[in-house]
């Protein structure tokens, strides 16, 4: 590909977050820069894959991106790594190891939280992990910041040689500002030194290196007292002080902008001078933190009086609407709303997939068949517990559907004897941790039938490669992961491992049922690619023939969007029985003639659309 | 809406994949142009499944949230009808909405657990607000690809903003230009198109 050169320095570009930490590594001459798919984060890594003179790469998780970064810092070289906040958990063993060992070179982990919950199964804060793991968090208010702190991160890390965590969030990765670029300055890796006692964690080594972590977080927090990324904004407002960090500090700065406030910018280890200083000058302090009462609990432990969850809320962001009346009430009165349009009632208008999908098929077949228990997983596939399928029964973490459905299958009773457990994971979910969990249902004999969702694709986060894609993070040729031959390699009888395709419905139903009633464990990989994969090919798209279609509403069981109900009526059997009639159109210009509504539709009302209509369909751009 | 010290506040709605939050990007590049400061900020997550799309535009001489907050958002553009009528509770009273009267009807509408609002248009009227209704679908397909309907939402903004509306044309034939160059005349068209929807629609009523 002929990517662009890099825009030059002093540049003033318009920029996403993730787009600012991007052009900011490799300023910093990163050399190593790794990363599995997650929303909020993801596009950090795409961005990178642009940019020359660096290795950037998708890694099968977050703990394997966090440790090939740490493999490049001990080599010397400055080193990144970007993931969501709940990739930082599956990180975790790694990093709570190499604040022990400290880093070489600089060694900056950004991690994406998601406030508010826009596409995540938690909203947990990924602050701790600094209090956890000894190690400084930097948290940028804007993409101007998140770039300024990114390059900031390198240098703080390779000056206490420890990682250095950026802590993002949803508001921070995609909201774009402007943000003045500069120069990139190439740094040549110092070269690996032997050094056991270093990096080696044995106890009779890591022994002597916990003081060290403490003597390091001590100079940290020394630093963080006259640090620039720490500045106060004065103010002569001094009934309410404010101490804030993140997006949150631009909210308050829009709400209360003659109020004093203190940014953290470096907010772990805490300046609490500083912040007592600020304390002592004002009526009220109040901290702004989203989402955990963290700062907020320091201060308190250190005698300093300060209101924070008690006046604000522990979820969700803290825009200047939550703000405004939250002090208003601290300082004895009420906040006058702005006056606005009331709010009306509107249908809810969940995510659904996409028209054609190939899971599609998979959840019209697992909808029709009774006695199901249905463990499920992360992914596009999520969305299968919706309507009008109803048929994903769990979702926890990734890979979480394999060792579930094993303690399913031995943690039954009675009442659950004659249920089948199916577990439904995708391709990139089951190279990420699903693989070990299918390993463990080999080893230890379990019941369940696997539904391995192969679309070639990581789709929820916009169809990213993957080592089952067969293309690396530059769209380039890569080995492809065999998921048939991966299956039997861990231990699934070669008998027992179907290949289907998911658009054939009886081929599929016919799969599950044999599959399920035998008691092993067996593996159904379904192999057609996601729709919005550059490598799609639409066919000729269907319509309606309104004479012939009898309101089974069979075809909208499917739940392809491209489906739309014209009529409904209700019809009076000769028995007495009302049954509710669905009469269907086809959007033609959307349907991109899959096939798979045509499969239940008995009265054969849907045929193809004649001539065939130019087709434009949605594509990543 | 006037250029002074205050901050404009643009909200565009929508549903993903419709093109909202492009929209919105060269909306925010026409304003960046005449060197304002602008933040845009939009939850893009599970959207891109079909999913509600809202896409916040602050500019001005210097913009703090990226944020615009119920009762602060001066112009709402809806790129569909329900959408346009769900989010009404964002602007002031008194204020603009400029909306396509196109329709995408959700699975969950189509199996019979909710319904569709009968005239999203006459409910966002009886509110006091400013209305523009037209169908930018129907204006898009006329050119031929029912994914112009995004340009044809920025020429029916463009004489509802703080800056003349040759900027935002020229911001959208640059974007084009450098990126699909066969494109710019259609877009131009479309451009043209959703502006003389509202002036005439304006005249009708």
């Amino acid at each position: 590909m002929g990517a662009p050169l890099p825009a030059p320095a002093a540049s003033r570009l318009f920029l996403s977050g993730n787009e600012a930490v991007a052009r900011a590594v490799w300023e910093a001459g990163c050399k190593v820069a790794a990363a599995y798919p997650g929303t909020p984060s993801t596009e950090i890594l795409e961005e990178l894959a642009h940019y020359p003179d660096l290795y950037a790469e998708w890694s099968v998780n977050e703990k394997v991106s966090l440790e090939v970064a740490l493999g490049a810092s001990m080599m010397g070289a400055r080193a990144f790594c970007a993931m969501k906040h709940v990739g930082l958990n599956v990180a975790s063993d790694a990093l709570m190891t190499m604040t022990v060992t400290g880093t070489e070179g600089g060694l900056v982990i950004a991690v994406a939280d998601d406030v508010g919950m826009s596409s995540s199964q938690n909203e947990q804060d990924s602050r701790y992990w600094g209090r956890f793991a000894h190690l400084p968090v930097l948290e940028p208010a804007d993409a101007q910041e998140a770039y300024a702190m990114t390059k900031a991160a390198f240098e703080l890390a390779e000056r206490h040689r420890c990682p250095v965590i950026v802590r993002m969030t949803t508001r921070i990765c995609h909201v774009k500002g402007r943000v003045e670029v500069g120069e990139r300055v190439a740094a040549e890796p110092s070269g690996f030194t032997k050094d056991a006692r270093r990096w080696v964690m044995v106890p009779g080594n890591a022994k002597p290196r916990l003081p060290l972590m403490f003597e390091r977080e001590a100079a940290l927090a020394a630093e963080a007292e006259t640090s620039g990324l720490n500045p106060l904004y004065d103010g002569n407002a001094l009934s309410v002080g404010f101490v804030a960090s993140g997006p949150a500090f631009m909210h308050v700065r829009e709400a209360f902008p003659d109020a004093p406030l203190l940014k953290l910018g470096l907010s772990c280890p805490l300046p609490l001078k500083k912040i007592r200083a600020l304390a002592e000058r004002v009526q009220h302090l109040v901290v702004v933190e989203e989402t955990e009462p963290l700062v907020e609990s320091e201060l308190k432990a250190a005698g300093i009086a300060c209101h924070g969850k008690d006046i604000l809320p522990r979820l969700g962001e803290l825009a200047p609407d939550v703000l405004r009346p939250a002090i208003a009430r601290l300082l004895g009165g009420e906040a006058a709303a702005p006056a606005h349009v009331p709010a009306q009632q509107v249908f809810p208008r969940p995510p659904t997939m996409c028209v054609a999908c190939p899971h599609l098929g998979v959840y019209y077949t697992l909808s029709q068949m009774r006695n199901l228990i249905i463990s499920g997983d992360i992914g596009c596939y999520t969305l299968g517990a919706g309507h009008p399928w109803n048929a994903l029964d769990t979702c926890i973490s990734m890979g979480a559907s394999m060792g579930m459905a094993l303690g399913m299958d031995k943690g039954r009773g009675a009442a659950d004897a004659n249920k089948k457990v199916v577990a439904v994971i995708g391709d990139s979910t089951f190279l990420h941790m699903g693989m070990q969990g299918l390993l463990d249902i080999t080893y230890n004999r379990g019941n369940v039938t696997i539904l391995l969702l192969d679309n070639r694709a990581v789709g929820m986060t916009g169809g990213q490669d993957n080592p089952g894609t067969g293309r690396d993070l530059h769209g380039e040729e890569a080995q492809r992961v065999d998921f048939a031959k991966l299956c039997e390699a861990l231990g699934v009888k070669r008998e027992r491992i179907r290949v289907v395709d998911p658009y054939q419905l009886p081929v599929l139903f016919k799969a599950l049922r044999e599959e399920t009633k035998i008691e092993e464990p067996s593996v159904i990989i379904t192999d057609r690619p996601c729709v919005l994969i550059d490598h799609y090919q639409p066919t000729k798209p269907y319509l309606v023939v309104d004479e012939r279609c009898t309101g089974c509403g069979n075809c909208v069981e499917v739940g392809c969007p491209a489906i739309h109900v014209t009529r409904r009526e209700t019809e009076v059997k000769a028995s007495g029985k009302e049954v509710e009639l669905s009469f269907v159109r086809i959007e033609t210009s959307a349907c991109t003639g899959c096939g798979l509504c045509v499969q239940p539709c008995a009265p054969e009302a849907i045929v193809h659309a004649e001539p065939v209509h130019p087709i434009q369909f949605l594509r990543k751009q | 809406m006037t250029a002074s010290n205050k901050t404009t506040n643009i909200l565009v709605c929508g549903t993903g994949g419709q093109g909202v939050m492009t929209a919105t990007e060269i909306l925010a590049e026409a304003a960046l142009s005449l060197g304002f400061d602008a933040k845009k900020t939009e939850v893009a997550g599970m959207s891109q499944r079909s999913g509600v799309v809202t896409s916040h535009l602050r500019f001005g001489q210097q913009v703090l949230s990226p944020q615009i907050v119920p009762g602060e958002a001066d112009l709402l553009v809806g790129f569909e009808a329900a959408e346009a009528l769900r989010w009404v509770h964002m602007l002031r009273p008194g204020a603009v909405v400029l909306m396509n009267v196109g329709r995408l009807v959700p699975p969950v509408v189509n199996i019979g657990l909710f319904d569709y609002p009968d005239d999203p248009v006459a409910e966002i009227r009886a509110l006091g607000l400013d209305v523009h209704a037209f169908d930018a679908s129907a204006l898009a397909l006329e050119l031929g690809n029912i994914r112009l309907g995004n340009t044809v939402m920025l020429g029916a903004m463009a004489d509802r903003l703080p800056f003349p509306a040759e900027v935002l044309r020229e911001a959208v034939l640059a974007r084009f230009a450098s990126r699909k160059p066969q494109l710019v005349d259609v877009n131009r068209q479309a451009f043209e198109l959703g502006r003389r929807a509202v002036a005439e629609e304006a005249l009708a009523a």
